[in-house]
């Protein structure tokens, strides 16, 4: 019996021990939860500027920005924090060359502001909210009106920068600065945000494994989207619209870009896409609509191209020259001055089962598929290749001769380079 | 001048011939618009179809008629009237029905979808303006070649090569002198080459008007710099009216010294 008894005894001091654990683990969790507090800033609150308010908040506090206008930079955001505005309140840098936060923590966040008026430098980029060393962090909502840079992140990672609009009044491109400037970052998820009128709207530059989602690039100076040593990147469901040069992106492995819209970026020094040394990628049911050149390949390998819609751009796709094993599937070009400019060799790039828009062959069989293989090179672009200057001529009932001629018996234009499959109907493509 | 210009107007408005071009176009102008259902690329298309085809029928039309009307006209010199007058009554009254045609035939379908509600009613302007000065010019050259031959079949194959090498040999040539002087800024030489043949003259203004100066490159650039101005429109479109004046004031020239 005794034996007996201790035992349930001793079973009862560690049922104890388990409340009593469970206590102070529920105790030390109400603790953190009570010390979590608000800071509210406004002109009748306890605190009168927003770097007061982040100066005394602790870890795991928020800072609740109510309505007004705020004059202040160089606040430091170095605890895990939440910045909140409340009714769109406005900080404005009053035109002075230094960045608005400067954030160098982990597990912070700043959403539902409007910066402005951050100075301009020729010497240092400063930038509305500048973040450097952080790293999940959540940056959301936010409006900003003519900064110098809205975004610059540097040494981080696992960001996530969603929904913000920029809107900048650039004119010249030396004194103007990017949209979303992140230099060196892994894993930052890039979502929803509107970049207008500034230098580059996206510039990344060793920034990997991150997803760019839904994002709308438009009229911006030079580039819509600018990345460069920029691997395993995905990028879906974003708008470039009418950028000065278009999107160029640069020396990246294992780019994934799908459902992108390109359109109207026409200019004589402009692109869709500009390729240059670009390898491994899937480029997917894109859009390239009405750019001077839809694709410009320079140094490319291992590309494949499927299912993108190629309409009435000047060039839809120009290969430069030393491209290997591209290959381009069943996309549609239709009513492009030219389908294809090509000035070296084949180089075992492909072109098969596209449908084209100037084919002319029959489908006796019915099958969809065109029985007479279809030579994208025409004549004249190859001889605007060899003498820009040529171009003059374009649409001239001559040159239409020249065409003609040089379809029917092929001499100029590389023998090897047909799409052996043309489809006869326009392929139907998911937006 | 304007009784004979009433009567030769009449005439071919009695003619199958004016109905069949009037036709033409407007068949042309709806099913562009029909397959297309967007102005500004049924002016692209439109423009391709109109440099081409508007020298030919204008120069056929021009010298068909001369020879055609050849008896009456000579009838008419009986008379005491100016010889200017005749011929010039003749060449205005043709070029104005072929224009009346074109610009019937293409206005009406255009109209009908929605012209006036988008912003190419500025190209088709331009397209319209360059087809009517092509009209003018090529039945004043018509003319002269029907004036300086007698054969009937000669100046037929004159007139036909004459526009054969306005529309093709010329770009030919132009293009194998592109190519020759390939080392050499070509700007200026390409824009002057432009200017002497009215055919090109066409596509290039509306061709930049279209905005594809972006596609030309360097070239393209020095074109945009000068028929981009207000100078080079005016410019262009005095190079066109010489090229009108010239063949005209040839006409009467020959006149003068023809013997009937």
């Amino acid at each position: 019996m005794n034996i007996k008894i201790s035992f349930f005894k001793c079973k009862s001091s560690v049922f104890n021990l388990i409340f009593f654990i469970f206590f102070i683990f529920i105790g030390t969790n109400t603790t953190v939860f009570s010390q979590s507090k608000t800071l509210e800033v406004c002109s009748s609150c306890e605190f009168k500027s927003i770097k007061k308010a982040v100066l005394s908040a602790n870890d795991g506090d928020t800072v609740l920005i109510k309505k007004g206008i705020y004059k202040e930079t160089s606040i430091e955001v170095n605890k895990a924090i939440s910045i909140i505005g409340e009714n769109n309140p406005i900080i404005d840098a009053e035109g002075k060359k230094e960045n608005i936060f400067h954030c160098e923590t982990e597990n912070f966040s700043i959403s539902n502001i409007t910066f402005q008026n951050v100075g301009m430098s020729y010497v240092k980029e400063f930038a509305a909210i500048f973040i450097y060393k952080s790293k999940k962090f959540v940056v959301k909502n936010n409006d900003f009106n003519s900064v110098f840079y809205s975004f610059i992140i540097q040494d981080s990672s696992d960001g996530e920068i969603l929904n913000n609009m920029v809107v900048g009044t650039m004119e010249d491109e030396t004194k103007a600065g990017n949209g979303i400037h992140i230099w060196k970052a892994k894993r930052m998820h890039i979502e929803g945000n509107t970049v207008k009128n500034m230098r580059d709207g996206i510039y990344l530059e060793y920034v990997q494994h991150s997803t760019i989602t839904k994002n709308k690039s438009i009229g911006n100076i030079r580039y819509g989207l600018h990345f460069m040593f920029s691997h395993d990147n995905v990028y879906d469901y974003n708008e470039f619209t009418g950028n000065g040069a278009g999107v160029a992106v640069m020396y990246s492995k294992r780019v994934e870009m799908y459902h992108n819209n390109f359109h109207h970026n026409w200019g004589t020094a402009s692109y869709g896409l500009l390729l240059k040394e670009i390898n491994d990628s899937k480029i997917e049911e894109n859009t390239f609509q009405d750019n001077t050149t839809g694709i410009n390949l320079d140094g490319c390998n291992r590309i494949s191209y499927k299912k993108n819609n190629f309409i009435g751009n000047g060039w839809a796709v120009k290969f430069i020259g030393a491209c290997y094993e591209n290959s381009f599937e069943q996309n549609n070009f239709l009513s492009n001055a030219f389908d294809l400019s090509y000035s070296s060799k084949l180089n075992d790039n492909s072109f098969n089962g596209n449908h084209w828009s100037e084919y002319t062959g029959y489908d006796l069989d019915h099958n969809g598929v065109g029985d007479v293989p279809y030579r994208p090179v025409k004549l004249f672009s190859y001889i605007v290749n060899k003498s820009p200057d040529a171009l003059v001529l374009l649409r001239s009932l001559f040159v239409d001769v020249l065409n003609f001629s040089e379809k029917v018996s092929p001499v100029f234009t590389p023998d090897k380079l047909i799409d052996d499959k043309p489809i006869i109907k326009r392929i139907h493509i998911n937006d | 001048m304007l009784k004979i210009l009433k009567y030769s107007i009449y005439d071919l408005l009695r003619s199958r011939w004016s109905y069949v071009y009037f036709l033409f176009y407007l068949l042309l102008g709806f099913v562009l618009l029909f397959l297309n259902n967007d102005v500004n690329k049924a002016v692209i298309t439109l423009m391709n179809v109109i440099i081409v085809l508007t020298p030919l029928i204008g120069t056929i039309f021009g010298i068909m008629y001369f020879y055609n009307s050849k008896e009456f006209t000579e009838l008419l010199l009986a008379q005491p009237i100016k010889r200017s007058n005749i011929f010039m009554g003749q060449y205005v009254g043709i070029s104005l029905s072929l224009t009346l045609s074109l610009v019937l035939g293409l206005g009406i379908p255009f109209i009908v979808y929605g012209l006036f509600r988008s912003a190419a009613i500025f190209d088709f302007t331009l397209l319209l303006v360059v087809a009517s000065f092509l009209n003018f010019i090529f039945v004043a050259l018509a003319y002269n070649i029907a004036l300086s031959t007698e054969n009937k079949i000669k100046g037929f194959g004159y007139a036909i090569l004459m526009w054969l090498f306005l529309a093709v040999v010329y770009d030919g040539l132009f293009l194998i002198s592109l190519i020759a002087f390939n080392d050499y800024p070509l700007g200026k030489f390409s824009l002057i080459a432009t200017m002497f043949n009215p055919i090109d003259l066409s596509r290039i203004l509306i061709l930049l008007k279209l905005d594809f100066s972006a596609l030309l490159g360097y070239t393209g650039a020095v074109f945009k710099e000068f028929f981009g101005t207000a100078f080079g429109m005016v410019m262009s479109m005095l190079v066109l009216s010489l090229w009108v004046i010239l063949p005209v004031l040839n006409i009467n020239r020959k006149l003068r010294k023809k013997d009937f």
